[in-house]
């Protein structure tokens, strides 16, 4: 079916959420002096570019009813994407806590073994290999600084 | 001439030290693997590799990352040619004839002609970067608060203008960017902007975890769940070698690649991307048998292959000698330098002159180590595409939150990378473009320090944009590309351009 002009569209969604933090950009601003025409201070800049940004998302509403409908969008990994944003937020929260190479080993062992099903031993390896491999190569040889956790792991 | 010859004779000094020759190795060989993975394209893979650059001096880590840089533009094409899987964008135009000529058993002869393109595109290239950037330096120097405020929004117009979708959603992106690069103290009154109490956050939205997220975790993330990549055409060492009707259809559009690539690399934007699909219009305009490009046309390999090298080159023009980057990935190199304490800009070249004229030699060791490298290796590499994509994407997740973590050895930049990457997913879905994003942030803190030291300057009159020739006239292009671009908004004008 070909997109209608009020249609939801995808110019449209994203326009209107630029537009949205323009205004949450603008509301935020409040706190910060806006200076003189002639001598803006710290908030005056980030008003303008809100102003600029609130135009373009507006126009992006406006003019965007050409644009494939949002419906039409395919999400179809959108459930493994989900599921790696999730072992994501578990090694954010894990990285410093468990250390680097608990945390990697633990995020990667999950995505191989349980969420890409492969067999447990490959997987376990696989983990091992990365976490302690990765480890060796950057923290013992480049000297980058990684985080350690329970027995100096 | 004679005085560049002098400086080039101090730059192969540097260049062919040991250790330095190890660092373009390094970068060559692992370019050319960031090359060939498909979704580990040359920003993530240079924002990855920065903080094992941290124990490096400053030319050593630039040489390592440039390296990395020109590595992927030939990586890329490996894997177009025998997979039919562009390694990075720049590469997507070469998939078309490049793995046509695979299918008719030219495959080996397609892999020369783009290691061969690349090699001559790549060295001549760096050529004019040698000669162009110390006088654009030496203008530079002219430049004031004003003129860069002015080259800095041409800058974002140019890189909206050459996206190629929409200037409107390209805008809206650079937009978004420069909002996001308004996080943190501000550079005149010391306020705290946007940080919500995450001292961390004082510094602003770190380049690598926003190029890292924007790029690498939204990769990861669309292509979740994705199979194993299809089967290698592979191609014998003797088929390696072009026919002569191969290297003569080949060579022109090697010479109009290397020019087109150069010129469009040093104009903002995603200049090896969109220099590689001019170059195949181009190329298929010129073509008196236009009907085979699509079929396995040799000058479809040629004219992309080479015009997406020279681009690389030609990205380090503005960035060596304003200071200012052209495009994401030259952002991240202007950062690595920044980390290594050098300052890119009109000055470099008299104060550093070590670090640019080795940088410029190392460039021509590499392009000749990557043709050295790329032919016979090409079995190699292409077998890290046998591993398969579910072992693959849980270890370019730990680098990718590696990376950013080492920068700062802080959490708060790998959950920026985390939210960047939900977001660069959802934007690709809805058909935006990221690339703005990252230059507007890397650009914004200079447009509002421009902008007000300007105003300082002038006392607050803002017509000192206009009365200073170079603003005026940086401006005045800016303003006739966004007329070109808007201009089926106006009623009465031509109608047909989708702006």
């Amino acid at each position: 079916m070909p997109p209608t002009s009020a249609a939801l569209t995808t110019d449209r969604a994203g326009g209107g959420a630029l537009a949205l933090l323009a205004l949450g950009v603008l509301w935020e601003s409040r706190v910060l002096p806006l200076g003189s025409w002639r001598e803006p201070g710290p908030g005056a800049v980030p008003v303008g570019l809100a102003l600029v940004a609130l135009a373009f998302g507006v126009a992006l509403v406006v003019r965007g009813g050409s644009a494939p409908p949002l419906g039409g969008v395919g999400w179809s990994e959108a459930p493994r994407a989900l599921v790696v944003v999730a072992a994501l937020v578990f090694l954010a929260l894990a990285f410093e806590r468990l250390g680097y190479r608990l945390s990697v080993f633990v995020t990667v062992l999950f995505l191989v073994a349980a969420v890409e099903r492969r067999p447990p031993l490959a997987a376990l390896i696989y983990a091992a290999g990365i976490s302690w491999g990765s480890f060796f190569l950057f923290s013992t040889l480049l000297k980058v600084p990684l985080p350690r956790g329970p027995f100096g792991l | 001439m004679a005085e560049t010859l002098q400086n080039l004779a101090l730059g192969f000094g540097v260049a062919l030290q040991p250790a330095m020759l190890f660092y373009a190795f390094a970068g060559c060989v692992i370019g050319t693997l960031v090359g060939v993975l498909p979704g580990v394209g040359p920003l993530a893979g240079i924002s990855l590799l920065l903080p094992a650059t941290f124990g490096l001096d400053a030319t050593r880590a630039i040489v390592l990352l440039a390296g990395i840089y020109y590595g992927a533009m030939y990586g890329g094409s490996t894997t177009s040619i025998l997979m039919r899987i562009p390694g990075e964008a720049a590469s997507v135009m070469t998939c078309i004839d490049g793995y046509a000529m695979a299918r008719k058993g030219r495959a080996g002869a397609a892999l020369a002609i783009a290691a061969v393109g690349s090699f001559v595109a790549g060295t001549l290239s760096v050529v004019a970067l040698m000669l162009l950037a110390p006088p654009l330096a030496n203008l530079a120097l002219r430049f004031g608060p004003p003129e860069y405020f002015a080259l800095l929004l041409l800058g974002l117009l140019v890189l909206a203008y050459m996206s190629g979708g929409s200037m409107l959603k390209a805008l809206a992106m650079a937009a978004l960017g420069l909002l996001l690069g308004m996080v943190g103290i501000d550079q005149m009154s010391g306020y705290f902007r946007f940080a919500y109490g995450v001292v961390e956050l004082g510094d602003g939205l770190g380049v690598v975890p926003l190029a890292v997220g924007l790029f690498g975790i939204a990769e990861v993330l669309l292509t979740a769940g994705q199979a194993t990549p299809p089967a290698v055409l592979k191609p014998r060492l003797r088929e390696l070698f072009p026919s002569r009707q191969e290297w003569r259809e080949s060579v022109a559009p090697i010479g109009r690649g290397t020019v087109l690539g150069f010129l469009i690399g040093i104009i903002p934007g995603s200049a090896h991307i969109i220099s590689s699909f001019v170059s195949y219009a181009v190329e298929r305009r010129l073509s008196r048998r236009p009907e085979e490009f699509g079929h396995g046309a040799v000058a479809g390999v040629a004219g992309p292959e080479s015009a997406n090298n020279a681009a690389t080159s030609g990205a380090f023009v503005p960035m060596l000698a304003l200071g200012v980057p052209s495009g994401p990935i030259p952002a991240v190199m202007l950062a690595a330098m920044m980390v290594h304490g050098v300052s890119p800009g009109p000055l470099l070249i008299q104060q550093s002159p070590a670090l640019f004229w080795g940088f410029i030699a190392s460039m021509y060791v590499g392009n000749v180590m990557l043709l050295v490298l790329n032919l016979p290796m090409v079995g190699l590499f292409v077998n890290v595409l046998r591993v398969p994509y579910g072992f693959l994407y849980p270890a370019i997740i730990v680098f990718c939150v590696l990376g950013v973590y080492a920068v700062n050895g802080s959490v708060v930049d790998v959950w920026i990378a985390i939210v960047m990457g939900v977001l660069g997913w959802i934007l690709r879905k809805l058909d935006f473009e990221t690339a703005p994003i990252v230059l507007g942030a890397i650009l914004a803190p200079m447009v509002e320090m421009s902008l007000r030291q300007s105003l300082a300057m002038s006392d607050g009159h803002y017509a000192i944009f206009l009365t200073r020739p170079i603003a005026a006239g940086l401006l005045a292009a800016g303003a006739l590309l966004l007329l070109l671009s808007f201009r089926s908004w106006i009623p009465f004008a031509d109608k047909g351009v989708d702006a």
